[in-house]
């Protein structure tokens, strides 16, 4: 299945791309052994902006260390709280209000959009058009500006607490999210116009970067990587959490397994996500926003999992407890770390632009990846 | 037929291009689309979020009283412990030794605005509040300390 | 009327009246050469800034507006910081070709700049093989932008470099056969001669749809061949990160900054001089009436407007496109443009023949 490592040989050109490189948005370091212009291997060396997150979550309490996984992919940070505060409260068995249910899942799919539209916005600018940024940056200024008036802040917002979400919505909530849905859907159609049906975009994308089924299952690639290769993945399907089992939208699976498909599905499932949200957004239930909780909260001793469905796939939160207040070890299954493992596989004998390309849609961030 | 695909290809690139180019060309010719904000200069119309965190505060009313106990609640709750509550005894009126607070220190340069500190707080004393052009040219200046000098607690506040 | 005609006739007139001919004449080449050292800059600062507004009323955004009005001496400002900067060598630099570069860039772009027609009678030496002067000496660039990719001593300075090689070879065909299509029509190579042929319409009008294929093909061509996005392989910012000019600062980057938008200039005005008439006013047949009216207008404005239409086009590609691939770039010349461009030149040797054009 793995291809054997390709040598280098003399006259290769050993190229570092990062860690300080425009197309890696991050200090991301990988070494490119080219012959001419082809790729022949790429490796990833990883560590520059590990900051032993799980390590310092140890030393933290359940209602504390939540705050730090916002910095992990920050992109979706309300995602990854959510999944630490889901994985509290299996753990102690708290059973979180219905209106807390939904305004989680409205807010973690706001946090999808937001994270897509700069996906489109980087990958686009990775391609060579710089115009995109703009437009998908006026979009999720507009989601940007819902979270800094319910939670207090834009990227880490720390709004999700085990047994519910920190604050009640602000008034205006409602309201700024039905606006933002209605010019969001208005905007879409220059997605199109602009990539999408662009001749370039299309050449650089088709056939580009290929994977198939078998080697996404192999590289443990999750989200919207497997779901362009065919592979079902969607954690808000497979094992619903909170009220995903309760709204309707369509997981979506491309076949093709290239750059183009990856890139078709996020842009679906940013229509989709903007479904979900049009289901919840008027029917929130009124009751309480957070359950009644103890003020120090100690997990039972024993071994607990949970995985959420991220922006860039499959999070996967494992703690070992003692029984203490902190604890004692815990483990994050982050997807950008599988994801990238697959880059060597996508772009060997293909041009240093189709990796540029396969790197833009794999949705790399790398606080996520390095943790 | 090869002809009329190659033909039909480059028709179709031209015309992907085009809409490509008109798009743009409407954002050209429609300056009201501009979305800069001139941020320094439009200070006088900036409207920032209530709830935006900004920083963390403690109200004082107008007889400069706040409502904190000291009792180190958010100092428990903060995560990177920003937060350093020192307290003394004082002598209340009935003659008995009382713990009250001395200093609420807060360490800006620290915090991460998690408003756990304010979840915590049994008594509403502090309050994260919206400022935001925090920046000093001494880091000293970040250290801040919380209740105003000569302020005392509140009476009825337990 | 305002009329650069009459001010070098002057000047001519005053020189000679004043002082021998041959003393007249070094000075009119100090002049001249002083003229062209403003013109660069001032054709640098202009359409720095003009390429920097035109980028942010696209995106939405504003653009420089802090120095001057509306930011106009934001790129003058930008100049003075460039030339304070350290003009760094690399240590495993080749350090005569790396700091030989630069100049051999901008002087390339200095030579093309003499057949140019900026308006009436205002020419600096109209030589009678002036487009194939202009063809001939701007491939010479390519030299310059090797040598600076080469000498960096810089993995991603000679990928750059080499797709830069490759690009400006092939697109230079295209270009050329572009040319050829207005030479068959025109009959001279000679500047003067393709202007005043356009006296009764410009030839993209007169010559039917073969002149307009062939200017769409000359303007992709003229991209290409500045190395503009969506074309800019060479300098590739996501891919190679800067490209050939990766070690470059200070004002040696500034130069190859520089010559990147003088040769837009001078691309397009040599697009503008065969394509739109020069600094031909716009004249259909013989309306003479209209046609007189038009020539109000001062030519060297009209000069100015059609190349600056021109360069805006060549921004607006550059601000809605993605980039090409290496192979699909050359896909794009060999397949597609070569193929039509000479089937176009056929086209427009036929309708020459047959006399089918006004």
């Amino acid at each position: 299945m793995f291809e054997e490592i390709g040598t280098t040989e003399e006259g290769d050109l050993i190229i570092n791309v990062g860690p300080q490189h425009p197309a890696t948005h991050g200090v991301l370091h990988l070494v490119l052994t080219l012959n001419g212009e082809i790729i022949k291997k790429v490796e990833p060396h990883l560590g520059y902006i590990h900051r032993s997150i799980e390590k310092m979550c140890e030393s933290l309490s359940y209602r504390q260390f939540i705050y730090v996984t916002s910095r992990m992919d920050y992109l979706s940070a309300h995602i990854n709280n959510h999944a630490c505060a889901l994985i509290v409260e299996k753990g102690l068995n708290v059973e979180v209000p219905q209106r807390a249910q939904y305004i989680r899942v409205i807010m973690d799919e706001l946090t999808r959009i937001a994270s897509h539209e700069l996906w489109w916005s980087a990958m686009s600018m990775d391609l060579g058009a710089f115009t995109p940024y703009f437009l998908a940056f006026r979009e999720r200024e507009k989601i940007n500006e819902i979270m800094e008036e319910t939670c207090g802040a834009r990227l880490t917002m720390n709004y999700m607490v085990p047994g519910g979400v920190m604050t009640e919505l602000h008034p205006d909530f409602q309201e700024k999210v039905k606006s933002f849905i209605v010019d969001f859907k208005k905007t879409l159609h220059e997605y199109d116009e602009l990539i999408t049906g662009n001749v370039i975009f299309q050449n650089r994308m088709k056939g580009v970067g290929y994977i198939s089924k078998e080697d996404v299952i192999t590289y443990g690639c999750t989200g919207p990587v497997a779901r362009a290769s065919g592979l079902r993945s969607d954690i808000r399907k497979i094992a619903p959490y909170d009220v995903y089992d309760k709204v309707e939208f369509d997981e979506i699976i491309e076949t093709g397994g290239d750059c183009f498909a990856r890139y078709q599905v996020r842009i679906k499932e940013m229509s989709q996500s903007i479904r979900i949200i049009e289901q919840l957004i008027d029917n929130i239930p009124e009751g309480d926003f957070q359950a009644k909780t103890k003020a120090v909260l100690k997990l039972p001793k024993g071994e607990f999992y949970q995985r959420v469905e991220t922006a860039r796939g499959e999070l996967g939160v494992y703690i070992v407890s003692e029984g203490a207040a902190q604890p004692y070890k815990i483990k994050f299954r982050s997807p950008g770390f599988s994801n990238l493992s697959a880059l060597d596989h996508m772009v060997r004998g293909h041009k240093i632009g189709d990796f540029i390309a396969a790197m833009g849609t794999l949705d790399l961030v790398i606080p996520d990846i390095d943790r | 037929m090869f002809l009329a695909d190659y033909i039909k290809d480059v028709y179709g690139a031209v015309k992907s291009l085009l809409t490509g180019m008109k798009l743009t060309g409407y954002y050209f010719t429609h300056h009201k689309e501009i979305i800069t904000e001139e941020y320094p200069n439009n200070r006088a119309t900036l409207k920032l979020a209530d709830r935006f965190k900004g920083e963390v505060w403690m109200p004082h009313d107008e007889n400069n009283e706040h409502a904190c106990t000291g009792c180190s609640s958010c100092e428990i709750a903060c995560p990177n412990g920003s937060i350093k509550i020192v307290s003394m005894n004082v002598i209340n009126a009935e003659g008995k030794k009382k713990k009250a607070i001395d200093q609420h220190i807060y360490r800006l340069d620290m915090c991460t605005m998690c408003g756990l500190c304010v979840e915590a707080c049994p008594t509403d004393a502090i309050h994260m509040r919206n400022t935001f052009e925090l920046s000093v040219f001494d880091r000293n200046h970040l250290i801040m300390r919380l209740n105003k000098p000569g302020s005392k607690i509140r009476e009825g506040v337990e | 009327m305002f009329s650069l005609e009459g001010l070098t006739n002057f000047i001519h007139e005053w020189l000679n009246g004043h002082l021998p001919a041959t003393f007249a004449l070094l000075v009119e080449f100090v002049i001249v050469g002083v003229a062209a050292i403003g013109l660069f800059a001032v054709l640098g600062l202009g359409l720095v800034w003009m390429e920097r507004k035109v980028a942010a009323v696209m995106q939405i955004r504003l653009g420089p507006n802090r120095l001057g009005p509306k930011g106009i001496f934001q790129t003058s400002a930008d100049t003075v910081k460039l030339i304070m900067k350290e003009a760094l060598t690399p240590s495993n630099a080749d350090k005569f070709l790396f700091n030989l570069a630069p100049f051999i860039v901008i002087i390339v772009a200095m030579l093309i700049l003499v057949p140019i027609a900026f308006a009436r009678n205002f020419q600096i030496w109209d030589i009678n093989i002036g487009v194939l002067y202009v063809t001939a000496v701007s491939s010479l660039s390519v030299i310059g932008i090797l040598m600076a990719g080469w000498s960096s001593g810089n993995k991603y300075s000679l990928l750059g470099a080499m797709r830069s090689g490759a690009q400006i070879v092939s697109y230079e065909l295209s270009a050329g056969l572009s040319i050829i299509s207005i030479i068959v029509l025109t009959g001279s190579l000679k500047i003067s001669d393709i202007v005043a042929s356009q006296e009764n319409g410009w030839w993209i009008f007169k010559g039917h749809i073969p002149a307009i294929i062939a200017f769409v093909i000359f303007i992709i061509a003229a991209t290409a061949e500045t190395n503009r996005a969506p074309f800019d392989l060479a300098e590739a910012e996501s891919e190679l990160t800067a490209g050939f000019h990766t070690e470059y600062g200070g004002m040696k980057f500034a130069l190859f900054f520089l010559s990147e938008y003088i040769n837009i200039f001078i691309v397009c005005a040599i697009c503008a001089t065969l394509f739109l008439g020069g600094w031909m006013p716009f004249h259909i047949g013989s309306w003479t009436a209209f046609n007189h009216i038009m020539d109000y207008i001062p030519s060297s404005i009209w000069f100015f407007g059609k190349t600056i239409f021109l360069i805006f086009v060549i921004m607006w590609f550059r601000w809605t496109f993605p980039r090409l691939r290496v192979d699909q770039l050359l896909n794009l010349e060999w397949k597609y443009l070569l193929p039509i461009s000479m089937f176009n030149v056929l086209l427009m040797t036929l309708m020459a023949i047959m006399g089918w054009h006004f």
